[in-house]
C-alpha cells in the first residue's frame, strides 16, 4: 500500500502471525528444577513461535509419566489430552483423523513408548500419519521414582546400585524400519540442534519421531548412569550440524555446497546438514540402521537427523480423506438423504 | 408348542390329517465350511417371500471348516420369531452330529438326510426322506470342484417339494443371493430342480407340515442386526470408525465400510467424508475413538465382551474426561476363549460400571434390528449430549442372523451435536469453564480443537481437575466433579429410550426383559396366558441407567420376573443397586446361558414352576 504505516506504540517482537513469545508460554512447570524436559518444553515454546505456528491448531497430547505432564508448560492456549499409560499414539491418531487441520503434538517417555506403549508406537510408525512424536527420554520410570526403562543401555547403574542386564530399544531404529518418515535423536542440552530438528519437524508433513535425550536429574544423573548430563556430553557424536531455514525466510546462511546437504520440506522450509565426518545419506533408510548399529556398539551417542523422506504418502492421503476436518462437517454431508435409505431397504425386500 | 407328544409310528402318519400349516422349525445340520450359506439363505428367503413370517438362526462352531454348524428357520404364521427348541424338520447333512441330531427329535418329526447316512435304522417314530445326494448332484454340476457347493441345494428342492415352497421362489432367492452372476442363479437353480424332481417321483409325503402363501411380510426386510447398526451409523454421521476384528462384531465394521464406500464418498471430490481403520488392538481402537470424539469426530468402535475387557480404562477416561465416544458391544458367552460364537448377554453389569474409580455408563439395548438401525442414531446424539461414552448392547444372535423387520424409518430429528461452544461463543463470554455446571443438568460446555480462539483452548485429563479443566488435587474440587458426573449421570435417566410397557391390569405378575430375550418374552406371554390362563405384565428395557417407568412398573407388580441371558442374573443385580430393599424383594429370576438363543418354553416353565413355588 502506498500510504506509510505507523509503527506500534510498544514494538513487543512479534512472530509473523503477530504473536509474542510469551504467547506460547505454558503453566509453570512442576517437574524437578534441572529437569532436561524443561528444556525441552523451552525449545518447543521457541520453535513454534519461530514458526508462527497458530497455537489453536496445536493438539498437545501425551500418556502418563513426568514426560507426559509436559504439555501443561508450553502452549497454554493450545488444546491438549494428557491421556493414558502408553496410549497417546492411539489418542493422537484419533485426533488427526477427526480434524486433519491440527499440528498434533504428541510427547511421551521412555518407558511410555518403549515398555508400557510399545505396541501402539510400532503401529503408529507404520502409517506415518503426520504428527510429532517426541519421546523425552531419561531411561528411567520418574513418577514412579526411578526404576530402569527399556532404553536403558546394558550395564548402566541405578541409584541403588542395580545393573540394567537387557539390552535397550533404540526407539529411533525402530521408528526408520517401520517406516516413520523423520526420525532423529538429540540432546535436551543441544538448544541450537534441537531446536532445527523441532522445526524441521513441524515443516514435515507424515510421522515425525524425535528421541531425545533428557537426563531425570532426581534419579538418573550420578556417575554409571548413560543418560546422565556429563555421559551424554561426553559421548554426544553429532551427526552433522543442522540449521532449519523455514519457507518464508531466505537462506541466509554460508554453506558450502560440497559438504552440505540441503532437504526441502513439505511446506517449502529447508534442512541443511553441514556434514561432520564421513558422507552421510538421511535418504538411505538402510545407511540409517547400520549407522544407529554401528554407533551403538562403539558407544556412542549418536544424535542429528538419521532419516527423512518426504515422497512417502502419508496416512490421511492414504485413506483418502476429504480436505475439510471430518469433525464439523456439515449434517448434509455425513446423513445421506431419505433415497439412501429407500434404495437400501429396496434391497432388503 | 402346538406338535408336542404325537407318538404315531411312521405308517400310522396320515398326511391329510390335521395338516400344520405355517408352523414349523426346520434345523438344517451341515458341517462348517461347505458352503450351506446360500441354501439356506435362499431357504429363508423363500419362505419369507411367500408372505410367511419366518426367521433364521445360525449356530456355528468357532471353526473355519470341519465342524457341525446348525441353521434353523422358523416359521411362523403367528410371527413368532425366537427360537424354539425342537424342531419339526431336520436336514441331516453331516456324518459326525446325524446320529445325536436324529436322536433328540420329537416323535412325529421329519428328518430328510443324505442317503449313505443310514439313518433310518435309530427310530421308528420319525418320518424319514433318504436323498441320494451325490448320485443328483453330478448330472448338474459336471465341474467335480464346485460340487460341494452346489450340492446343498439339493435339499432347498426336495424341501421344497415336501412342503409346498414354490420353486420360482427359491429362483427369486437364488437372484438376490448372486445379483448378476446368471451362471451360478443357473447352476444352484437346476440343483434345487434336481431335489425337486427326486422328491416329487420317489417319495410320498408322510408328515403334516406345510407351507402356505399367506401375505404377513408385504414391505418387510430382512436383515442382520450388525448390519442395521452398521446403517444406524452410517446415518447418524459417524466420521471416524476404528475397530479390532473379533466374533461377533467384525461384520459391523466390514459392513460399514462397505455402505460407506458407495454412499458416504463426496460426489465432487470423490473422496471420504470418513476414516475408517483396523487397529492393532482394541486398546488402540477405542483410544482413536477418543481422540477422535475429543477432536470432534463422531467416531465409534465395535467390539465384544473380550475387546471391552481391554477398552476398561479408555471408557473410564471417557467418562472422567467426558469425551463422546459410541462403542457397540456385540455380546457373546465368555470368557476369551470360551464360546466365541455363542450367544449370551454377557456384558451387563460390567459395561454399566466399566474402568476403574466410581463410574457409570449410559447403555441402550435393541431388541430388534429396527431398533439396532435407531438406537444406535440414538447413541450417536446421545454420546454428544452427554460427553460420555455410551455402549449399544447389542448380541451374537440379534447380530448375526437373519431378522424379519419393517423397513426401517429415515430419522427424523436433525444430528444433536450437544453443547459446543464457538470462537465467537467464547469471545462473547469471555471465557469458558469446561467442567462448570452453567445449565444445572451436569453437562458442561465444550470446544472443540482448532477453534480459532485463544480462550477456547483446554487442556483434557482423567486426573483431578477443576471446573476450568486445570489440574487439581484439591479435595473439593475432587468432589464437586464427581458430584455433577452423577448429577449428569441423573439427568440422562429422563433422556434415555424409555422402556416398552404392556400393562395388564392386574399387577400380580410382571416380566422384564430385554434385549433378544423380548421374542421368547412376547412368546411365552401368549403361553401363560393359554396354558396357565396368567396374564403377566411386561416392561421391556431399552436403556441404562433406568428411566422412572421401570421403578414403577416394579412398584405396581407383586412379583417381577427379571429374564437374563447369562449366569448370574447381571440385569437384575443392577437393580439391586437401584431399589429399596421391599422392591428387591420382588424380584425373581429368569436365566439362560447354554450359549443358544432363549427360547419361549423355558421362559413359561420356569416362571410357572416358581409361581407354584408361592
Amino acid at each position: 500500500m502506498a500510504t506509510a504505516t505507523i509503527p506500534p506504540a510498544s514494538p513487543a517482537k512479534v512472530n509473523r502471525v503477530g504473536l509474542e513469545v510469551a504467547d506460547y508460554k505454558g503453566n509453570k512447570s512442576t517437574l524437578c528444577a534441572g529437569c532436561g524436559h524443561n528444556a525441552i518444553s523451552e525449545r518447543i515454546i521457541e520453535a513454534c513461535y519461530e514458526m508462527g505456528i497458530e497455537p489453536h491448531r496445536v493438539a498437545k497430547l501425551s500418556g502418563i509419566g513426568c514426560s507426559s505432564k509436559s504439555p501443561a508448560y508450553f502452549l497454554r492456549t493450545a488444546y491438549g489430552v494428557n491421556s493414558l499409560h502408553g496410549r497417546m499414539p492411539s489418542i493422537a491418531t484419533g485426533a488427526m483423523l477427526a480434524n486433519r487441520d491440527l499440528i498434533a503434538l504428541g510427547v511421551s517417555g521412555d518407558g511410555d513408548t518403549a515398555s508400557i506403549g510399545v505396541g501402539q508406537f510400532v503401529h503408529l510408525m507404520r502409517r506415518n500419519m503426520p504428527l510429532i512424536y517426541i519421546i523425552e527420554d531419561n531411561g528411567v520410570y520418574g513418577l514412579t521414582k526411578g526404576q530402569f526403562s527399556a532404553t536403558a543401555d546394558i550395564g548402566s547403574k541405578l541409584k541403588t546400585g542395580v545393573l540394567n542386564d537387557l539390552p535397550p530399544i533404540d526407539t529411533c531404529a525402530l521408528a526408520i524400519q517401520l517406516g516413520a518418515t523423520y526420525v532423529a535423536r538429540s540432546f535436551s542440552g543441544d538448544k541450537r540442534q534441537l531446536s532445527a530438528l523441532l522445526k524441521g519437524a513441524l515443516a514435515h508433513r507424515g510421522t515425525s519421531m524425535l528421541d531425545v535425550i533428557s537426563p531425570c536429574v532426581t534419579f538418573n544423573d550420578h556417575e554409571g548412569s548413560t543418560k546422565s548430563y556429563s555421559y551424554v556430553k561426553d559421548h554426544d557424536e553429532p551427526l552433522a550440524d543442522v540449521s532449519f531455514v523455514p519457507y518464508f525466510e531466505e537462506i541466509s546462511v554460508d554453506y558450502d555446497a560440497g559438504s552440505t546437504m540441503d532437504i526441502t520440506m513439505h511446506d517449502g522450509s529447508h534442512m541443511l546438514l553441514r556434514k561432520i565426518e564421513e558422507s552421510y545419506d538421511p535418504t538411505n533408510k538402510v545407511g540409517a540402521l547400520r549407522l544407529l548399529t554401528e554407533s551403538h556398539d562403539k558407544g556412542e551417542v549418536i544424535t542429528g537427523l538419521f532419516y527423512v523422506n518426504t515422497k512417502q504418502e502419508n496416512f490421511l492421503s492414504l485413506l483418502n480423506v476429504v480436505d475439510e476436518p471430518l469433525a464439523t462437517l456439515p449434517e448434509s454431508r455425513v446423513r445421506p438423504p431419505k433415497e439412501v435409505l429407500d434404495e437400501v431397504m429396496q434391497g432388503l425386500m | 408348542m402346538a406338535t408336542t407328544h404325537v407318538e404315531l409310528k411312521e405308517s400310522e402318519v396320515s398326511a391329510e390329517q390335521k395338516r400344520i400349516i405355517n408352523d414349523l422349525s426346520i434345523q438344517i445340520a451341515t458341517v462348517n465350511g461347505s458352503g450351506s450359506q446360500t441354501a439356506n439363505s435362499v431357504l429363508l428367503r423363500a419362505i419369507f417371500q411367500m408372505g410367511i413370517p419366518v426367521s433364521g438362526k445360525n449356530l456355528f462352531p468357532s471353526n473355519i471348516a470341519g465342524l457341525p454348524t446348525w441353521f434353523t428357520i422358523r416359521a411362523s404364521k403367528d410371527g413368532y420369531i425366537a427360537r424354539r427348541q425342537d424342531s419339526e424338520y431336520l436336514v441331516a447333512m453331516n456324518p459326525e452330529s446325524a446320529d445325536e441330531d436324529v436322536l433328540t427329535l420329537k416323535p412325529g418329526a421329519v428328518c430328510v438326510y443324505d442317503e449313505r447316512l443310514n439313518l433310518k435304522r435309530l427310530r421308528e417314530d420319525v418320518v424319514f426322506y433318504p436323498v441320494p445326494f451325490d448320485p443328483l448332484v453330478a448330472p448338474v454340476c459336471p465341474d467335480a470342484r464346485l460340487r460341494k457347493l452346489v450340492r446343498n441345494m439339493i435339499y432347498d428342492g426336495v424341501l421344497a417339494q415336501l412342503l409346498g415352497i414354490e420353486m420360482g421362489e427359491i429362483q427369486i432367492g437364488l437372484r438376490k443371493q448372486f445379483k448378476k452372476k446368471a451362471k451360478a442363479v443357473d447352476l444352484n437353480f437346476s440343483a434345487a430342480m434336481a431335489g425337486y424332481d427326486y422328491a416329487a417321483r420317489n417319495f410320498q409325503k408322510k408328515d403334516r407340515y406345510y407351507l402356505e402363501r399367506m401375505d404377513a411380510t408385504r414391505g418387510k426386510i430382512i436383515i442382520d442386526g450388525n448390519s442395521a447398526c452398521a446403517l444406524g451409523a452410517m446415518f447418524a454421521g459417524v466420521t471416524v470408525v476404528t475397530w479390532y476384528p473379533i466374533t461377533p462384531s467384525s461384520s459391523v465394521c466390514e459392513t460399514l465400510i462397505e455402505y460407506m464406500k458407495r454412499y458416504r464418498i463426496d460426489k465432487e471430490t470423490g473422496k471420504a467424508t470418513f476414516a475408517i481403520v483396523q487397529a492393532e488392538d482394541e486398546l488402540a481402537a477405542v483410544g482413536m475413538v477418543m481422540g477422535a470424539g475429543w477432536a470432534g469426530a463422531r467416531a465409534m468402535t465395535a467390539t465384544s465382551g473380550p475387546g471391552i475387557s481391554l477398552m476398561s480404562e479408555f471408557t473410564g477416561f471417557g467418562y472422567y474426561a467426558e469425551i463422546p465416544a459410541v462403542i457397540f458391544d456385540i455380546q457373546r458367552v465368555g470368557p476369551s476363549t470360551g464360546l466365541p460364537t455363542r450367544t449370551a448377554q454377557g456384558d451387563i453389569l460390567k459395561n454399566a460400571v466399566l474402568s476403574h474409580g466410581d463410574t457409570k455408563h449410559i447403555m441402550l439395548i435393541p431388541c430388534s434390528v429396527e431398533e439396532c438401525f435407531t438406537l444406535a442414531i440414538e447413541a450417536f446424539d446421545l454420546a454428544e449430549e452427554f460427553q460420555t461414552p455410551v455402549f449399544v448392547m447389542s448380541d451374537l444372535d440379534l447380530g448375526m442372523n437373519n431378522w424379519m423387520a419393517e423397513a426401517f424409518p429415515y430419522p427424523e430429528k436433525p444430528i444433536a451435536r450437544g453443547k459446543v461452544l464457538s470462537g465467537e461463543d467464547v469471545r462473547r463470554l469471555g471465557g469458558f469453564s469446561r467442567y462448570k455446571d452453567v445449565d444445572g443438568d451436569g453437562i458442561g460446555y465444550r470446544t472443540l480443537p482448532g477453534t480459532p480462539e485463544p480462550l477456547a483452548g483446554y487442556f483434557a485429563r482423567g486426573s483431578g481437575h477443576n471446573e476450568k479443566a486445570i489440574y487439581s488435587e484439591r479435595p473439593n474440587d475432587y468432589v464437586n466433579n464427581m458430584d455433577r458426573l452423577a448429577r449428569k449421570f441423573e439427568t440422562a435417566r429422563s433422556k434415555v429410550p424409555k422402556p416398552v410397557i404392556r400393562e395388564n391390569g392386574k399387577g400380580e405378575v410382571g416380566i422384564i426383559a430385554y434385549g433378544t430375550s423380548h421374542w421368547a418374552v412376547v412368546e411365552a406371554l401368549d403361553q401363560l396366558k393359554k396354558e396357565q390362563g396368567m396374564e403377566a405384565g411386561y416392561c421391556r428395557l431399552r436403556a441404562y441407567p433406568f428411566s422412572t417407568e421401570v421403578y414403577d412398573f416394579i412398584r405396581s407388580h407383586a412379583r417381577v420376573y427379571v429374564v437374563d441371558q447369562n449366569r448370574d442374573a447381571q440385569m437384575l443385580s443392577l437393580f439391586r443397586l437401584d431399589l429399596e430393599p421391599e422392591q428387591i424383594n420382588k424380584l425373581r429370576s429368569v436365566r439362560h446361558y447354554d450359549g443358544l438363543p432363549i427360547d419361549a418354553r423355558s421362559i413359561t416353565n420356569e416362571i410357572v414352576s416358581q409361581e407354584g413355588q408361592n
